[in-house]
């Protein structure tokens, strides 16, 4: 028997007292959320994990969002999923720009290594507790956390005599691949 | 000694790196190194409408485009609170099932090919062939459909298709038959999988790992039956499960597999035929969904409402939504965070192929250099899928 949404929420409040849970309420708010201060997240997650009514065995994924320029700036979603109750819970911890640390539940769950990893590639939140905090995704030496709403798009700007300073000329590379004079046999 | 696999082995289907820290011809360690293929899909989504992502969706796992459509769709469609008519429902089903066996096919062919049975393969490709030329019906590509739509799909289907679907649906399971006679009690291919690459059912719950993989450890999970969307709870199918969690119970779970995907789009046909080969293909509901051509040129309502969806999108409230689909990988989902503008604030993918490649090591350390090979082939992985 799978608890209904807001039995999750009951037993956890009786288990944590003092955790202030926070269901998150809005308009298309389409799956049952709870937001938890990051403190009590592993915490919170084991028991999710061990518990035998609810018993939520996988972490489906983890993932952050920025939502600047609101104050905690980020926000890391967790999707859990209990498979012998077929149902699925979102906890998310909200993240300061000052302070982007979150606890790691990489010891709860092996698989938020390499979602920890992403998160940490694309916003620059640093998980405690990580074995292996690296970039996944983008190479090594990237600098910047790309999918932060203040980092750009992204492109290249193509090297113009105009937007180039100090080039007057084309570079002596450029000259070689001008086209050369063809003589056309009719001429 | 440190060998170093990939990017361009060509049995790391595409361009993944495994660092591989070896003792002999045991591996001590197995770190795969992924990222070669990041188009930053993610990034990308933020700057496009709902509609827009759906080419960049065919690019992920290209090898079922259509998968990644539904996803997309069906994430959409419920953060909008709408529901696509039940024809619709039907013919996504039949298509992503004709997807499923494609995918399957191409996983299969280049497994074996992997191990070093060549013949299998070409066998594979022929009926992955009929698949992309049904997909060339329908909406004119091979491969990067772009078929669905948020409310329905881009277009009917065309004449002749459903009869088209089911000669091939009717072929499937003797070509199935001809791919198990060359593999299923073949001593080598046996000796090649069986035992090889065991994940047990915790480690496989442990790692996230989700789709003919789990299933092959064990678990019958699938989120057709325990988490229905698109109408898949009124199908009569059942679930393959494997038993010892090697590479050979993965390979029977997907050859069986491909069977029940057969079973599902034949009822798939025959619904659609019960409903009309013509009929409604998107919801009546302008607000979301572009309306049909005659009416635009009839209609002014019709009009601005062709003209409100081209140039700004639909716009969703404000809020959050998550539905995840069985791909033929595993479990594959959109998470969109809606601001409610025209763009999604947040597009996250949960693509399978990168949650279950996390699981190599699990499977290959301790074991022969040799079953790397047979490891990878076996989960089955789509690089784009996970560098998205």
């Amino acid at each position: 028997m799978s608890l209904a949404p807001h039995g999750i929420e009951e037993r956890l409040r009786e288990r944590f007292p003092d955790v202030p849970f926070e269901h998150q309420q809005g308009e298309a708010v389409r799956d049952f959320t709870l937001y938890l201060p990051a403190g009590a997240l592993v915490e919170v997650c084991t028991f999710l994990r061990d518990d035998a009514a609810l018993a939520f065995e996988m972490l489906s994924w983890m993932g952050g969002v920025d939502y600047l320029p609101r104050v905690p700036r980020f926000e890391c979603v967790y999707n859990l999923l209990s498979l012998q109750h077929a149902s699925r819970v979102t906890l998310k911890v909200r993240v300061s720009e000052e302070q982007p640390r979150v606890p790691s539940v990489v010891t709860v769950w092996p698989t938020a290594n390499w979602h920890e990893r992403e998160t940490y590639d694309f916003y620059g939140i640093t998980f405690d507790g990580h074995p292996d905090l690296t970039r996944i995704l983008l190479p090594e030496d990237w600098v910047g956390w790309p999918l932060r709403k203040d980092s750009p798009l992204g492109y290249e700007e193509v090297a113009f005599t105009h937007n180039t300073p100090g080039r007057l000329k084309p570079s002596p590379a450029l000259k070689k691949l001008a086209p050369k004079k063809v003589r056309y046999r009719a001429q | 000694m440190t060998l170093n696999m990939g990017p361009q082995h060509p049995s790391t289907h595409g361009v993944l790196r495994v660092a591989l820290e070896l003792d002999g011809e045991n591996v001590v360690a197995c770190k795969p190194i992924i990222g070669y293929l990041h188009t930053g899909m993610e990034k990308q989504a933020e700057y496009k409408t709902y509609t827009q992502s759906i080419p960049q969706t065919d690019r992920m796992d290209y090898l079922a485009p259509l998968s990644n459509n539904l996803a997309l769709c069906l994430s959409a469609e419920k953060l909008l609170g709408i529901r696509v008519p039940e024809r619709v429902q039907a013919i996504r089903v039949l298509l992503t099932e004709l997807t499923r066996i494609s995918a399957h096919c191409v996983w299969l062919g280049t497994h074996a090919i992997d191990i070093g049975a060549l013949t299998v393969f070409w066998y594979c490709f022929r009926e992955r062939e009929k698949v992309l030329s049904i997909y060339d019906m329908v909406c004119g590509a091979r491969m990067t459909a772009s078929y669905f739509r948020v409310g329905g799909l881009a277009m009917d289907i065309p004449d002749g298709f459903l009869a088209r679907c089911e000669k091939f649906v009717d072929e499937m399971p003797k070509h199935v038959n001809e791919y198990e006679a060359l593999l299923t009690k073949n001593p080598i291919w046996i000796a090649r999988t069986r035992d090889v690459a065991p994940l047990s059912a915790a480690d496989a719950v442990a790692w996230g790992v989700t789709g003919p993989s789990l299933r092959g450890s064990g678990v019958n999970w699938d989120l057709r039956k325990r988490d229905p969307y698109s109408g898949y709870e009124t199908y009569d199918f059942d679930v393959p499960v494997g038993s010892r969690g090697d590479a050979y119970d993965r390979f029977q779970v997907r050859v069986a597999e491909m069977r029940q995907s057969t079973r599902i789009a034949k009822q798939a046909i025959r619904r659609i035929r019960e409903m009309g080969e013509k009929g409604e293909y998107r919801l009546r509901d302008f607000k979301y969904v572009l309306p049909p051509k005659e009416e635009v040129k009839t209609s002014m309502e019709a009009l601005i409402h062709h003209f409100k969806i081209v140039a700004h999108g639909f716009f969703p409230p404000v809020g959050e939504a998550y539905v995840p689909i069985e791909a033929p990988k595993g479990e594959l989902g959109f998470y969109f965070v809606s601001d409610g503008t025209a763009r999604p604030w947040r597009m996250k993918i949960r693509s399978p192929s990168f949650v279950n490649l996390q699981s190599l090591p699990v499977m290959v350390e301790g074991k022969l250099v040799a079953d790397v090979i047979a490891a990878i082939g076996s989960i089955d992985i789509v690089l784009g899928e996970i560098d998205r």
